[in-house]
């Protein structure tokens, strides 16, 4: 978005950090994929220098560290984030929010900005721990018609990848869906 | 002959009613809207009661309204469901847990006087922004209800009390009301009607509405899981897990769930029950609230 004027509408939030762990962003217009893309690379070095993948709980405290650090400088990275993962050994999912301000939180299920005034509240009610991907799925898309039906702005559909021990994979929706309210 | 005939041959309630110079005597002595109140000696009382009470643009003001609510109303076949939270809040403090959120605006019996579990006749309004707006414009709204009914010997149309209001809250637009309410009632004119009013001077008829801070939370819950052919258990059991959602996400709603049931022969109460334990009901046995954890 720029302005009044939307510039792309499939564009791709997401950044896979390595084979297992999806980073999904929002904020500030040029912050965000500049942040995402800095982040994926020391990801990578560390891999390449190591030898060894970074589990996701690892890469969600270093993203953590670089916001602070970032936080206090003279220009703040204003970037909110979604971070998920599978650990490859235990299958282990793992979903962390983190926000501009450098919190960290491990969570269930997340949104950030005005979503998550809609979705948090079906997302308590209809969730739990042990449904496969079809009803997660369903979950979703009683996120994305509640968001058609009673936010103000359209927001031209959801990309949507699935992380996985075998990696992410991005899975087609129905985005042409119309919704009305009762 | 046919004078007579077309004189006694007028239907029974055509004779009880007022002859239209009556009527018109009548309608014509309603008091004006603008009720005398003692307003502060400023130029311009619109913007000095903003810059006292506005807590958006200034946190510091002087003046905190109380705010922050969760009410929901919805028609289905049943009748309409309307289910509120209780707490009331000032700024960041919790005033009060335990306000009642549904007003009845009904006729002469406003139903305080007659605990009794069958209907009470009249409609009910649910109050959400500034409370005493709330209180006091709907006991004005119950007092020319009564008036209605006392002048044309029937009830007044859910339409027609909403018109009230909302031209109430249009002639005070910008002079700081705060209300957002919802009229519920059944007349035989209308069926089922629910009103949302507020005080911009909105009125829209509706099936559903959520109205406060906790809205987009209730209607989360509400919005996926509504039809208008829910039983009247099903109704109201989601009524109290709208609310319940908003109250667990909303900082500024809690307290009790008060639910109400509005139906043909009048409004039923189903209960004003602590949040706390029906929050652990349902985390515990239906896996909701995933996030919360029990374990210490």
């Amino acid at each position: 978005m720029r302005g009044p004027t939307i510039i792309k509408a499939e564009d791709d939030k997401t950044r896979a950090l390595n084979n297992h762990t999806l980073m999904a962003f929002s904020g500030e217009a040029g912050d965000t994929v500049q942040f995402a893309e800095y982040i994926q690379a020391n990801i990578q070095l560390y891999t390449m220098r190591n030898d060894s993948e970074l589990s996701t709980p690892a890469v969600g405290n270093f993203i953590r560290g670089e916001l602070a650090r970032s936080l206090r400088s003279r220009s703040p990275y204003t970037v909110n984030l979604l971070l998920g993962g599978v650990d490859p050994a235990t299958e282990q999912p793992h979903l962390y929010w983190i926000d501009y301000l450098a919190s960290l939180a491990p969570v269930p299920y997340a949104a950030h900005g005005y979503a998550q005034y809609y979705c948090l509240s079906l997302l308590d009610k209809h969730h739990n721990p042990n449904i496969n991907l079809e009803e997660g799925m369903k979950l979703l898309e009683m996120c994305t018609d509640e968001l058609k039906r009673r936010l103000p702005i359209d927001y031209k559909g959801v990309l949507v990848k699935v992380v996985t021990k075998d990696g992410v994979t991005e899975v087609p929706f129905d985005n042409d869906k119309v919704v009305r309210a009762a | 002959m046919d004078k007579l005939v077309a004189q006694y041959s007028r239907p029974q309630h055509q004779n009880e009613l007022y002859s239209e110079q009556e009527q018109q005597d009548l309608s014509q002595t309603l008091p004006p809207l603008s009720l005398k109140f003692s307003l502060p000696p400023v130029d311009n009382r619109a913007s000095f009661l903003r810059a006292m009470t506005d807590d958006h643009s200034n946190p510091s003001c002087p003046i905190k309204l109380a705010h922050g609510t969760t009410t929901l109303a919805f028609r289905f076949q049943g009748g309409i469901i309307v289910c509120t939270d209780s707490r009331a809040t000032a700024g960041n403090w919790i005033a009060s847990q335990t306000v009642k959120k549904v007003i009845p605006v009904s006729r002469l019996s406003r139903g305080e006087d007659k605990p009794s579990n069958d209907p009470t006749p009249g409609l009910l309004g649910t109050m959400a922004g500034g409370a005493a707006d709330c209180q006091y414009w709907l006991r004005y709204l119950s007092q020319q209800c009564t008036l209605h009914e006392i002048r044309h010997k029937r009830r007044i149309t859910v339409a027609a009390a909403s018109k009230i209001l909302a031209n109430l809250t249009y002639a005070y637009k910008g002079y700081g009301l705060s209300m957002g309410t919802m009229l519920c009632g059944v007349t035989p004119q209308e069926g089922p009607a629910l009103y949302y009013i507020d005080s911009d001077g909105t009125r829209l008829p509706g099936n559903l509405f959520c109205v406060g801070s906790g809205q987009t939370f209730a209607y989360g819950v509400l919005d996926s899981n509504y039809r208008y052919d829910l039983s009247e258990e099903e109704a109201l059991a989601l009524g109290r897990r709208a609310i319940l959602a908003a109250m667990h996400r909303d900082a500024y709603s809690g307290g009790f769930i008060n639910c109400y049931h509005v139906k043909e022969e009048g409004w039923v109460h189903h209960g004003f029950d602590d949040m706390n334990p029906i929050f652990w009901k349902t985390k515990l046995d239906h896996g909701e609230f995933s996030n919360v954890t029990s374990e210490l």
